[in-house]
């Protein structure tokens, strides 16, 4: 199927500002799912709301849009109801980790499976600029006109504590390593997250003087680096991207499976 | 004819029974008392029939995930008590706006907030209604015995899937933790009403929101050959947001008329005693029960007393009401709260001034002697 198959073109044009890197995450995910020859009708996308929420609005799958932070409990419904349905959860940093955090924590310490795809642009896009869990001390937002003096997340150190059985790391301006990642994490079974760091050049970009998309995609090249690499050991400060975590743990809705099986038997 | 299976059960069981009854098929829930034996009898249940029972981390995700389960085709249910009803306000509001069907217990205790854990109370009737942000309508039923519990559980999956609304179950802890005889209809008996799906044929466009010539909605499950959005947003007939005036009048309406305009249907109660009542107690839940108890000593002592129990409270069965309160001297409602069916009913009868309040809000029962003791002072006989 082409690319554009699995777009509602009816509901384009998106609502994105131009250089939002939440378009290129949407071809991301195209290019996984395509790449992975997935029926449109066993995928499920479930999201929240804000700015990447609406992503599920313009793909031709089963979407659900939902309510704030809560789009991995929805779509916990979605999976154990129906294991044999492939669910992805697009998330911002705050639909995810702040208003959503404990429904993150615990759809990874179930290990359902669930691939949730973190679109982290450090801030809160929707409403305007504000900071969220993720912008980090030092930087400008809305709500922090004086500097932030929030501590952030490290997404990936936190799904790997909360026990997600899959976590990687990417960027906006590393699409090829995007849809793989994409892609490596819809096969895995159990949850799975991938943090893509996008550039919101309207507020995060604006606030903090770092220029338009091009120069925030510029910088991400730059701050980044794959994982284990030597640059990595001469400049502790860059971010590593890659797969961090991938092993082999019981997935939830097949230990489900054995507990009907165990009821059924008529203990 | 197979005989009937008689159970001595807890009236939380009865909800159980008739959920299942019904074909719940996915549970998903958080530990709250007195709503907790619901869960607890549906994790070794539903396996049982290779239906899934989930202990969500909090009540906020109960709610949320029995919305995605229904998504997929399942009859879905949560159970609750009065904090955790006060969380699952928004998605009960998405469930509103969105037309997804499910139940949604609330076996009330005192409140506000952790209130008198646990002591009865009737004091979430408003929050029923009016709990979700923004205008719209809700069903909410109730029972005061366990063979009503039954009965209303199943109508209350009966009217989710035929109106595509979330109903709410409201109980209390009195029935809800009561033990009582519930005789288990027979298959069949009491009819029920299964999802209607849409008969579009795969490649032609389904419209997820486009009503038929009868107002219902069929719908198509997550997984199928349909494909469409669903969204708490106020959204067209394809289920895509949309803020065209014509588009938000039309929505608003609709689910509120498609709720309101069926109340009479919807209108379930028992009365007792009414032919010739001067005096009518208005009652629901458990309260009922004590209303009733004094009525038949009254009764009996030669007054004309009667008892409208109500079971359904929202859409409120205001042509019920004044049905059976048009006649009567004194109406006087029985309840365990400040008085939140009671002023509906004095805005529902001709003569407000002839409607009184029993109640009790102290996290005791009600009892017939309190009811006694009110009537009397109602009818200025003193104490």
């Amino acid at each position: 199927m082409a690319v554009q198959d699995y777009i509602r073109k009816r509901f384009f044009p998106h609502l994105w500002c131009a250089g939002c890197g939440h378009g290129i995450v949407l071809n991301g995910m195209i290019r996984a799912v395509e790449k992975l020859g997935m029926s449109r009708n066993e995928i499920v996308m479930v999201s929240g709301i804000g700015c990447s929420s609406r992503i599920s609005g313009y793909m031709d799958f089963h979407t659900l849009h939902t309510i704030h932070g809560r789009a991995l409990a929805f779509a916990t419904g979605v999976k154990l109801s129906m294991p044999d349905l492939n669910v992805i959860v697009p998330m911002g940093d705050g639909d995810a980790l702040s208003i959503g955090g404990n429904h993150f924590i615990h759809a990874a310490r179930r290990n359902i499976d669930i691939t949730a795809i973190v679109m982290n642009n450090r801030i809160y896009g929707m409403t305007g600029g504000q900071y969220s869990p993720l912008t980090g001390p030092g930087m400008m937002a809305t709500t922090a006109p004086y500097t932030n003096i929030d501590q952030g997340f490290d997404i990936v150190q936190m799904a790997t504590a909360a026990g997600a059985t899959f976590v990687a790391r990417t960027t906006t301006y590393h699409v090829q390593q995007m849809a793989e990642l994409i892609r490596a994490a819809i096969l895995h079974e159990g949850f799975s997250v991938v943090e893509i760091m996008s550039q919101c050049p309207t507020y995060f970009g604006r606030k903090n003087k770092q220029g338009g998309a091009v120069e925030m995609m510029q910088r991400m090249k730059t701050m980044t680096t794959p994982i284990g690499s030597t640059a990595k050991q001469a400049n502790p400060e860059l971010i590593e991207r890659g797969i961090f975590v991938q092993v082999d743990k019981p997935e939830y809705c097949r230990e489900y499976d054995r507990i009907i099986e165990r009821a059924m038997g008529g203990a | 004819m197979t005989k009937r299976q008689i159970k001595f059960i807890q009236g939380n069981e009865a909800c159980v029974e008739g959920a299942l009854y019904a074909g719940l098929d996915f549970f998903a829930g958080y530990p709250i008392t007195p709503s907790t034996e619901i869960a607890e009898h549906l994790s070794a249940r539903l396996p049982r029939i290779g239906g899934k029972f989930i202990q969500m981390e909090d009540e906020i995700a109960s709610m949320c995930a029995i919305i995605g389960a229904s998504l997929t085709g399942h009859k879905v249910l949560t159970a609750t008590s009065g904090p955790g009803f006060s969380l699952k306000q928004e998605a009960l509001g998405y469930a509103v706006m969105a037309e997804i069907p499910c139940v949604i217990v609330n076996v009330q205790r005192g409140g506000p907030s952790t209130g008198v854990p646990t002591h009865v109370s009737q004091g979430d009737v408003m929050q029923a209604r009016w709990g979700t942000h923004g205008d719209h309508s809700i069903v909410a039923l109730t029972a005061s015995n366990h063979q009503d519990v039954f009965a209303m559980t199943v109508e209350a999956f009966n009217i989710a899937e035929t109106y595509r609304t979330p109903v709410v179950l409201l109980f209390d802890e009195v029935v809800g933790h009561m033990r009582e005889r519930l005789e288990i209809p027979e298959p069949g008996e009491i009819p029920l009403v299964e999802r209607l799906r849409t008969s579009v044929r795969e490649g032609v466009n389904y419209h997820p929101y486009l009503a038929r010539e009868d107002g219902r909605l069929p719908m198509s499950d997550f997984g199928g050959v349909h494909r469409f959005n669903v969204t708490g947003l106020v959204h067209d007939m394809w289920g895509f947001p949309s803020d065209n005036p014509q588009i938000v009048h039309d929505l608003l309406r609709h689910l509120v008329d498609k709720i309101e305009n069926n109340a009479n249907r919807m209108a379930r109660f028992n009365t007792f005693y009414l032919e010739d009542a001067e005096t009518v107690l208005v009652s629901y839940g458990s309260a009922a029960r004590s209303a009733l108890h004094i009525v038949q000593i009254l009764k009996e002592r030669g007054e004309r007393i009667g008892l409208l129990e109500l079971q359904t409270l929202w859409p409120f069965p205001a042509e019920v009401v004044r049905e059976y309160c048009s006649r009567s001297k004194t109406t006087v409602v029985v309840e365990m709260n400040m008085g939140q069916v009671c002023q509906m009913v004095k805005t529902t009868v001709t003569h407000p001034e002839r409607v009184f309040l029993a109640n009790r809000i102290d996290g005791a029962f009600i009892t017939p002697m309190d009811i006694k003791q009110i009537l009397r002072l109602i009818k200025g006989k003193g104490v």
